[in-house]
């Protein structure tokens, strides 16, 4: 499909993917109605807070350095201002750089709900430029903003002329309601980016964009590739503008999760030729030597691929080996959004631990490539049993009825605050938050160790889940994870 | 001029959420969009029994927006009552909610019968900021949950102080208050926190006193329940922290209760002897300082600027620069507010400024002369400005993000010892 530069805001991915929300069956069903079209979406007729685009999109935009976000928006949207903040201080000291990125809001009260707030808009964008000079500048929609009709489109054009022509300055559509997949965010960020900072390439660099999240495994990377002779941009945290008006200009896109990088991997492929490389993640052995023989194939080194596999095998396989001895057999539930879930799902497979249910927050039939997700196909073409799935919409309600029933050795997750209730539950639970968690041989090795400390010491868990009460009522512990899906989507 | 939200030092009404999730069987519904319980959550310590994970949403989407949420709203408390086991329900409004225009305690009235209560409050974001929120939604308790009791309970006392959550101290402060009431004879009664909640809530009504500490928090809600409860209230604008602030509250509660005067000065001269006896040991290190300047700024909300610009001045002996005041007080208590930061030993008065306007309080505190290293409290937006100003900095009040704080309190006697202490460890980083 093409990613349509010229509309201001992009397509959620329920209109654009057909993506879902609500299944419950098994991996090869659910693969199946993917590849067929059949997947229909299931609406719940119970449901538990989870998230928003906006997180998403500004979270994304605004690890940036030195640029400007405005939240058009009430307080409360701006909480997360400070966060952003911290961590960017953070990231950035840790990489010996600076950032000077802010966040701002409106602050939208009752009068600007009544009679509209975009001349006060109008003012804090000037306002913002003329404290912080910022790089560019983005601003965000809110679900109030969107549903008084505050035309910030028009505001943004008629602004950008007062400031000058270098500084990129675009709204982001990110509404909290437009979509029930926070993923979208992902995309509005992707969309903003391309339609407003990535420029016409000037010519071809040797550069690998790295689309990924906290840059954690940044200096691994940066060795790695110099074996290629490429060198990796990463971003957004921590990336400037400069380096993003350049994106057109590498030798190719990949990313660290699917989910992240489709978009924009697509769209510099559709707009400026630079290949994406769709495969699946570079987590656990098989997926980082896909992924590493990915790029090798589009930037022509292959046999160098090849030799660094070659060698690196030898470092570390035995030892994977040797404690898979004492994974084999463990059951494990997960649950995070699909970029991981199916990724994680293989990881663990490898390792010899059985998966007996996946959980994803949303589901992608397709990506933007038109294509199944790459983890799924491998899945499809390697998983030698067949294993249930839902999609769970962040609903902690079904995975507790569902760690309930199966009570797995471990739970899996990746968001925050969700990993408390499988131990309340007295299930192991590890977190794989850090995306770089399972990375590679030495990533594949340490996480196989971490799982099994684990399991081994489960004093923390048994400690708490002896002295609480669970959250649900027995009632609900006796139905069907599913009881709350209400038919076919509407 | 623009009202640019520069640095948020507060959320949204919306937030209310955090207060209903603090009085144990509580449980908050979200009439909102999907990402409110996700952004107004954020801080440590904000799981718990129930948190946002488990907050039963409507998750507003397009659909809703377009043909109204009523119905949805309807299912999910419907199914709530089923699924999440507790003993109290209350309905939020969000501001997608609200400008649709759905009538949610139209919903709300529909489950009066049902086999648990479930009320109702308007909190949508644009409305206000998460400080009235708390007070909307205790509002909305006291009216629609609360009974008339049956009798008084001599010497049961309320305390209301503070804001759940937000407040990164609220609990152990909470705790503190309740044992400086508890140690001059009375009962005291909080909603807040382990082994409180609505067993705690049930007895509000038939307390003898409430007691309010607080500049302007909470103050319609002590006035409301004399209304419904005839119950006297005392407003006590100063959170105690340190032995002055601690003995003058200590004293201010007897008068109000008619508490035993012997009793009371005992019970003042036990603390204030032991406190001095910590203070004269570690003295030196107060006195003989190469890098602490005399003057500070407090840069937090109404509180803790008063609160700890009291226990600086006099208990510490420090000098005020400007404080500054960023929950956005209503105008009605600023002149209050501001007349309490005159009352300062020694006719010392600070100035005070309401500003959610944190680059402007920042370029402020840059062209001040503290005459030396000056101390700054305030929360994590001030690291900046205090490096740039070579102040001493602590982090006391949201957002906090890189100092945990589980259970210590700066209340009483103990936490101003507390407060020493975590200043001090900032001062004793540097020689000179």
């Amino acid at each position: 499909m093409a990613v349509s530069l010229k509309q201001s805001s992009v397509a959620t991915r329920e209109s654009r993917l057909g993506s879902v929300t609500g299944y419950s069956g098994d991996l090869y069903d659910i693969i199946h109605q993917s590849k067929c079209g059949t997947l229909k979406n299931k609406e719940r007729c119970f449901s538990q807070s989870s998230t928003c685009n906006a997180s998403c999109s500004l979270g994304q935009l605004s690890g940036i350095r030195d640029i400007a976000i405005i939240n058009h928006a009430p307080s409360g949207c701006t909480a997360m201002a400070s966060g952003t903040d911290v961590i960017n201080s953070q990231l950035a000291t840790k990489r010996g750089v600076t950032n000077a990125t802010v966040f701002v809001g409106t602050d939208m009260d009752e009068h600007d709900t009544v009679f509209g707030a975009t001349g006060n808009l109008k003012d804090i964008i000037l306002e913002t430029y003329n404290r912080y000079k910022p790089k560019a500048i983005f601003i965000g929609t809110s679900c109030l903003s969107g549903i008084i009709g505050e035309d910030v489109d028009s505001v943004v054009r008629k602004r950008k002329k007062e400031i000058p022509e270098d500084i990129p300055v675009a709204t982001v559509h990110c509404e909290g309601f437009r979509s029930r997949i926070w993923a979208t965010g992902f995309d509005a960020s992707d969309h903003v980016i391309l339609s407003s900072v990535v420029k016409p390439p000037k010519k071809k660099s040797n550069k690998i964009n790295f689309k990924n999240f906290y840059e954690s495994a940044r200096n691994e990377i940066i060795e790695l590739f110099a074996n290629f002779g490429v060198e990796p941009v990463f971003f957004y945290q921590n990336a400037t503008i400069e380096e993003l008006s350049e994106l057109s200009e590498a030798l190719a896109t990949v990313n660290i999760c699917g989910v992240l990088g489709s978009y924009l991997g697509n769209g510099l492929q559709e707009q400026y030729g630079v290949p994406y490389v769709n495969t699946v993640n570079p987590l656990g052995v098989a997926g980082f030597e896909a992924w590493l023989r990915g790029i090798g194939k589009v930037i022509g080194k292959e046999a160098e691929v090849e030799e660094y596999i070659k060698t690196e095998r030898v470092k570390y396989l035995d030892k994977i080996e040797e404690v898979k001895k004492e994974l084999k057999g463990l059951r494990a539930v997960l649950g995070m959004g699909p970029g991981y879930t199916y990724e994680v799902a293989r990881v663990l497979q490898e390792l010899g631990i059985e998966v007996v249910w996946a959980a994803s927050w949303h589901h992608d039939k397709k990506h933007d490539s038109e294509e199944l997700p790459a983890s799924l196909q491998y899945l499809d073409e390697h998983s030698d049993y067949n294993f249930k799935v839902s999609v769970a919409d962040q609903q902690n309600y079904e995975i507790l009825n569902i760690l309930n029933e199966h009570k797995p050795d471990i739970y899996f997750s990746r968001h925050p605050g969700t990993t408390v209730w499988a131990i309340k539950q007295g299930c192991a639970a590890l977190c794989v938050n850090d995306e770089y968690m399972i990375f590679g041989y030495k990533g594949t090795l340490d996480f196989a160790y971490t799982v099994l400390d684990t399991i081994k010491n489960r004093s923390f868990e048994k400690n708490l889940a002896a002295r609480i009460k669970l959250p649900y009522t027995d009632w609900w512990y006796k139905q069907n994870n599913s009881t709350f899906f209400d038919g076919e989507g509407k | 001029m623009s009202k640019i939200l520069d640095q948020p030092r507060y959320k949204c009404a919306l937030t209310a959420m955090q207060t209903v999730q603090s009085i144990p069987g509580a449980i908050p519904i979200l009439h909102s969009g999907p990402g409110c319980g996700a952004k107004l959550a954020g801080g440590a310590g904000s799981s718990g029994h129930f948190s946002h994970n488990i907050f039963p949403c409507t998750n507003i989407s397009e659909k809703e927006v377009v043909f109204g949420g009523e119905k949805r709203l309807k299912e999910i408390i419907d199914n709530a009552l089923k699924v999440v086991d507790a003993e109290l329900y209350v309905v939020l409004t969000s501001c997608t909610s609200e400008v649709i225009g759905d009538d949610a305690e139209e919903i709300v009235r529909s489950f009066k019968d049902a086999n648990k209560p479930v009320i109702y409050a308007s909190t949508p974001g644009f409305k206000g900021n998460n400080y009235l929120g708390n007070d909307w939604v205790v509002k909305a308790i006291i009216n629609q949950y609360l009974k008339p009791a049956e009798k008084k309970t001599k010497g049961l006392v309320n305390i209301w102080a503070s804001i759940p959550l937000h407040d990164p101290f609220w609990l152990g402060n909470l705790r503190e208050l309740e044992k400086l009431v508890e140690s001059i004879g009375l009962t005291p009664n909080t909603i807040f926190g382990h082994d409180r909640g609505i067993k705690s809530l049930n007895k509000v009504p038939e307390a003898e006193f409430n007691i309010l500490v607080s500049p302007w928090l909470g103050l319609e809600n002590v006035k409301l329940l004399e209304k419904k409860f005839g119950t006297p209230y005392l407003h006590y604008p100063t959170l105690p922290i340190g032995a002055t602030e601690s003995s003058k509250f200590l004293r201010a509660v007897a008068e109000f209760t008619g508490v035993d005067k012997e009793l009371v000065e005992k019970v003042i001269d036990k603390n204030e002897s032991e406190y001095f006896y910590y203070i004269e040991r570690f003295a030196d290190v107060f006195l003989e300082t190469r890098v602490m300047a005399k003057r500070f700024s407090i840069v937090s909300d109404s509180q803790y600027s008063l609160a700890l610009t009291k226990f600086l001045v006099n208990d510490f002996g420090l000098f005020p620069e400007k404080q500054y005041i960023t929950d956005d007080a209503p105008v009605k208590y600023r002149k209050n507010i501001e007349s309490y930061f005159k009352e300062l030993n020694y006719d010392i008065k600070a100035e005070v400024e309401f500003s959610s306007d944190g680059y402007k309080i920042h370029k402020d505190i840059k062209d001040t002369d503290y005459h030396g290293y000056p101390l700054i409290l305030g929360s994590s937006w001030e690291k900046k400005v205090a490096r740039d100003t070579k102040a001493h900095y602590l982090a006391i009040s949201w957002p906090v993000n890189e100092r945990l704080i589980i259970n210590s309190s700066y209340v009483g006697y103990s936490g101003g010892l507390k407060l020493l202490e975590d200043i001090y460890s900032v001062v004793l980083t540097r020689f000179n």
